[in-house]
């Protein structure tokens, strides 16, 4: 018997890993910027490197199901006549009927009404179907302007300048033309089949002080009883917020870079803007120093999944939070039941993310007749507001367990991190210190 | 005729006095003294009303204007006609950026010159500028017609998609995808309909230019990335 040499394993880069590879061979062979949906998929600080402490002897917990633990929020009360009430601290984040099928719009509004929420409308307008099912709708007010008119803003019970988001903070949208139908088309005032880019930014204004005379048209418009917000990406949240509480905004929505988009560059996605816990401090920061906390309220998105995602949010000095993509989810988004369909598109369920490409087996991010009767709204409206009062009782839960009657009442001192990282974006100490990273103490 | 005097009447009374007009009522004539450089002058007008604004205006003057006849008698600052729906607005003197921005009906008559930006992303609102107009205007413009009777500054209707271009005297450059197109029997009508509307006299169609979209840009090509 020979000796052989033991061979040593193969080993792949950690560099050029199996995605990169791929990538890179992509791009090589169509010569195009890969564009997909949804947000960051790279792992990034998140609300899971936060734990709650709980109650102990220093502090009594409330009984869960018998004492009271209030979840509702008003929006807008600074400056709007009209400020808008919602029951539960968690809104529908702004999705566009273009990038989401009628069908899908309207689950959207129902599961929201159910629950006691809003919805928001996205880039392309207002559709009867999300305005006549949703009992609170945010209407959006964008680069691009499609759809915008005077009659649907004032059938908006809110309305939400949209500055950023935080899938693309600094980037416009893009529907690739096999989603223009004649209804998207006609709406957007755009030849059917064409690739529409949204501008990334605004036509007719540039910088805060033109975006404080906007703010004033629009309350001038709608006679100052709309609640206005404005919405920016994760990118520099502290001056973002500051700036546009000086424009005169009532509420700020603040979108990390967990935030959906319908269509963008990976490029984009993965290496613009910040992940959504180092948003929040920096923005509450800024409300605080201005003396606007919970006048002008705070309401976080990107990568919101579960009612511990919302007390964490809460308890860092947000109002409410907005989920986008885990709705898409609870309609029934890459739900594993079309395995074989996702197989044919070359993916699988739970990593489809070509939204733009309009061929989506759950019928959700399509204008494809055929697919999109594969939404029920009925149903799929219901299984939204479903998981919206899970949501909201297991943020109750984690209320009670820390003393609170109020959601709103959980605080940065019910928190603790896991990580260095998580410890020094949501400025709480370390687990087992009480070293704040930046703020000294040990 | 109501007057409105801004220097003593809030311009939140004026704008949600205008708006509290139903059709058919009898107050069909305002007219707003002492603007003085406001801002939101006669936004959101939603009923053929007339309003006379005696003076200069600031930014969005008759924004998302929705049927009224706004006439403003001095100049406007940006964004006159934001969004306008329909109805008419007339500036009797010149008008700063982003004038009749992302229209999407209805007539802007700037008697005087427009600045940059001038019908930046209209959709579907037809705007008549006497001047000239300044660089990037008809950015991104979807449909609706832009008549120039002197120069347009530089990169013309970059990016443009269906909305007409006449200009009557010199363009300093096109941008992306904007070329010079023929003119049809079919656009010296509707220009001359436009002329007529605005104003205009003893000018003729013929004397323009017409510009529009060279469509290939319509979908991403990265051969094309250069234009970008």
């Amino acid at each position: 018997m020979t000796y052989q040499n033991p061979p040593t394993t193969p080993r792949k880069s950690a560099t050029f890993d199996d995605y990169t590879l791929s990538e890179i061979r992509r791009a090589a062979a169509t010569g195009i910027y890969d564009i997909r949906g949804a947000g960051a998929k790279r792992k990034l600080p998140h609300f899971d490197d936060l734990l709650f402490l709980g109650a102990s002897i220093s502090r009594y917990p409330l009984e869960g199901y018998r004492e009271r633990c209030d979840t509702s929020v008003v929006l807008g009360t600074r400056h709007a006549k009209k400020p808008i009430e919602l029951k539960i601290p968690i809104t529908i984040a702004g999705m566009s009927f273009g990038s989401l099928s009628g069908p899908a719009k309207e689950a959207l509004g129902r599961g929201a009404t159910i629950a006691g929420t809003s919805t928001t409308t996205g880039d392309g307008g207002m559709t009867e179907e999300e305005r006549g099912h949703s009992k609170t709708l945010v209407y959006q007010y964008l680069p691009s302007r499609y759809g915008m008119n005077p009659r649907d803003l004032r059938r908006a019970d809110a309305i939400e300048i949209v500055v950023g988001q935080g899938a693309k903070p600094g980037g416009g949208g893009m529907l690739l033309g096999q989603k223009i139908s004649d209804r998207v088309a006609h709406m957007r005032n755009l030849p059917q089949g064409i690739d529409q880019r949204s501008a990334c930014r605004h036509p007719d204004w540039t910088g805060p002080d033109d975006l404080e005379i906007k703010i004033l048209e629009i309350r001038e418009i709608t006679d100052w009883e709309k609640p206005i917000y404005v919405k920016v990406g994760g990118a520099r949240p502290y001056y973002d917020t500051a700036l546009a509480v000086k424009s005169g905004a009532d509420v700020v929505v603040l979108d990390g870079m967990q935030g959906g988009t319908a269509a963008t560059q990976e490029v984009f996605i993965e290496h613009v803007g910040q992940p959504t816990l180092a948003c929040i401090r920096p923005a509450v920061q800024a409300l605080q120093d201005l003396g606007m906390h919970r006048k002008v309220q705070l309401i976080v998105s990107g990568g919101i999944r579960n009612g511990a995602d919302v007390a964490k949010a809460l308890a860092l000095g947000a109002d409410a939070v907005s989920i986008g993509t885990a709705a898409l989810v609870a309609l029934g988004d890459n739900d594993p039941r079309w395995e074989a369909e996702y197989n044919a598109l070359g993916t699988t369920a739970g990593a489809y993310d070509d939204w733009h490409e309009g061929k989506d087996p759950a019928g959700i991010t399509t204008q494809d007749p055929e697919l999109m009767k594969r939404v029920d709204p009925i149903a799929a409206g219901r299984r939204l507001a479903n998981y919206l009062k899970v949501m909201t009782l297991e943020t109750q839960t984690i209320a009670r367990a820390c003393g609170k009657n109020d959601v709103h009442n959980l605080e940065p001192e019910d928190l603790c991190a896991l990580t260095v990282e998580a410890a020094a974006m949501a400025q709480v100490p370390l687990a087992g210190t009480s070293w704040i990273p930046g703020k000294g103490g040990f | 005729m109501p007057t409105v005097d801004l220097a003593k009447t809030s311009l939140r009374e004026l704008n949600h006095a205008l708006h509290q007009l139903k059709n058919g009522s009898n107050e069909t004539a305002w007219e707003v003294i002492n603007p003085k450089g406001s801002h939101a002058v006669a936004a959101g007008v939603a009923v053929p009303v007339a309003v006379d604004v005696r003076g200069s205006v600031g930014y969005y003057c008759g924004g998302m204007n929705d049927g009224g006849e706004i006439t403003v008698h001095g100049s406007a600052g940006p964004g006159v006609g934001e969004n306008m729906m329909s109805g008419t607005i007339v500036v009797k003197g010149d008008a700063s950026q982003y004038a009749g921005a992302t229209g999407q009906g209805g007539l802007l008559v700037i008697e005087g010159n427009a600045s940059s930006r001038c019908g930046i992303s209209m959709k579907g609102i037809d705007i008549v500028v006497h001047g000239s107009i300044g660089h990037m205007s008809a950015f991104m413009a979807q449909s609706g017609t832009l008549v120039v009777l002197g120069d347009a500054g530089d990169a013309l209707g970059d990016s443009i998609y269906e909305a007409k271009l006449f200009v009557r005297g010199k363009v300093k450059s096109l941008g992306a995808d904007c070329v010079k197109k023929k003119m049809h029997p079919k656009h010296i009508e509707r220009l001359q309909k436009l002329l007529d509307a605005a104003g205009v006299k003893d000018v003729k169609p013929e004397e323009f230019t017409r510009y529009g979209s060279a469509r290939t840009l319509y979908n991403f090509n990265i051969d094309n990335a250069d234009a970008y």
